[in-house]
């Protein structure tokens, strides 16, 4: 049976598809579609070949976006993405999972909102906003956002929750109580003795490794690292690469040891790819070792950045890796990330990038 | 959708909002006391309308303006008989 791969782009102004077949050669790219709304992230659940498409507009709010036909029909849907009365708003949907029957979308100012119905009516996890900590989450310069959430492939009551500037929340009980998983996780950016609280990092991605849900690497606003026990102990991974900031991570599709980030200059230096040059970089070995994966990336006056949920890889047996910029260009690879190529470019802002392997 | 006390008023709708309601009317005759009432019939009549022009606060949504007689309303703003009411999406958010 052939298998069809489907990059979903979320850019500033709209959902964009790129299609190939599975020797992801050529691609063919459609869209704008969601009505050129900002979209912050796009997935699809293979199973089904539905997309989601999560987004808000400054006019009519936060919205999730569904199309069943591969992106030809959308339904739009801002059913029940409230807060308490008096509460500031939700202004946008930044983050979506499906899994276990329910899909789970992120919100800023953060929350967590769950659809039992496939995306017809969300309501709100209100345990994450009831944590103790809430008070003390602040804006990060993307604004108050719950930007990953990763399910437990086995437990549907286990998920963990990134929140840039809050840390990485975790429930083990359906969302019915949430306990904050940060230690080991630097802020940098609090005085000296204050650096490691319990909550307040930075958090700017967070992914699950292959075949171990316990392994999660972290893309945070100081420093890369990888924990082995659910949360509960962060290591730093960051030696080896050429800073510590950066926004997206991804993990291999079938080898738990096998990551990629995407490092920029620093946090202050204008956050664009380390002397103009660009490069992914991998590590085999959980975070031990790394290797700059440069082939076919621009190695002068490249100025653009990546953002947290735009990397991604597929699933094929030599997985494919894909990032979009922040300058409108998606890159991929089918070697996983030993050579690249353009797949797009011109496109608006890419905010985020996700794949669907279906099957004709 | 109709109340006894209702005022009835000309209401005309934007072109983003008509772009998510195609079946929508660009001008129609509501009867509400009220902008908010108004809203909520809006939504009654096209489920889903209502969260796109008023949030949790609740209020009309930030870039959103309802204006009757030139000015701009708020939920609680009163609705006079043959009022014409119009929605419109703010330059600002654009």
């Amino acid at each position: 049976m052939a298998k069809r791969v489907i990059l979903l782009i979320g850019t500033k102004k709209g959902t964009f598809i790129a299609e190939s077949d599975e020797t992801r050669q050529d691609w063919a790219l459609r869209g704008p579609y969601c009505d050129a709304w900002p979209i912050n992230h796009v997935i699809g659940d293979a199973a089904t070949g539905t997309i989601y498409a999560a987004g808000g507009n400054e006019w009519f709010g936060p919205s999730v976006w569904k199309s069943t036909d591969l992106g030809q029909i959308w339904t739009r849907s801002g059913n029940g993405f409230n807060y308490s009365e008096g509460e500031e708003p939700v202004k946008s949907a930044w983050s979506l999972a499906k899994s276990h029957g329910r899909l789970h979308v992120g919100v800023e100012p953060a929350g967590l909102f769950v659809s039992a119905d496939d995306g017809d009516n969300f309501e709100q996890v209100e345990s994450l906003r009831a944590h103790p900590s809430r008070e003390t989450w602040v804006p990060g310069a993307g604004g108050l956002i719950l930007h990953s959430i990763v399910p437990h492939p086995d437990d549907p009551n286990e998920l963990w929750v990134a929140i840039s500037t809050a840390g990485v929340f975790h429930t083990a009980d359906g969302g019915k109580t949430f306990d904050a998983r940060n230690k080991g996780t630097r802020a940098g950016f609090m005085p000296e003795g204050m650096q490691y609280p319990e909550t307040g990092q930075c958090v700017h991605c967070i992914v699950m490794a292959a075949g171990r849900p316990d392994r999660l690497y972290q893309q945070n606003h100081t420093g890369m690292y990888r924990c082995d026990d659910g949360g509960e102990q962060w290591v730093s991974i960051e030696e080896g690469l050429p800073s510590e900031f950066g926004f997206p991570a991804a993990a291999h599709p079938h080898d738990a040891d096998t990551v990629y980030f995407i490092p920029l200059n620093g946090a202050i230096e204008g956050r664009y790819v380390p002397d103009g040059k660009a490069a992914v970089w991998r590590s085999r070995d959980a975070g031990a070792t790394w290797s700059a994966l440069r082939s076919g990336l621009p190695q002068e006056n490249a100025f653009f950045g990546v953002l947290r949920q735009a990397m991604a890889t597929d699933n094929l047996d030599q997985a494919g890796i894909y990032f979009g910029t922040n300058t409108g260009t998606l890159y991929g690879s089918r070697d996983e990330g030993d050579d690249w190529g353009v797949i797009a470019q011109h496109l608006p802002v890419i905010h985020s990038v996700e794949t669907m392997v279906i099957h004709d | 959708m109709t109340e006894p006390s209702a005022a009835s008023c000309e209401v005309v709708l934007p072109d983003a909002l008509l772009r998510l309601y195609p079946e929508a009317e660009r001008r129609l005759t509501v009867a509400a006391a009220d902008v908010g009432a108004l809203i909520d019939a809006l939504d009654q009549r096209w489920p889903g309308m209502g969260a796109c022009l008023k949030d949790s606060r609740p209020s009309v949504r930030k870039h959103i303006s309802i204006m009757i007689d030139g000015e701009r309303t708020a939920l609680e703003t009163k609705i006079v008989p043959g009022a014409t009411v119009f929605v419109l999406t703010a330059v600002s958010g654009g």
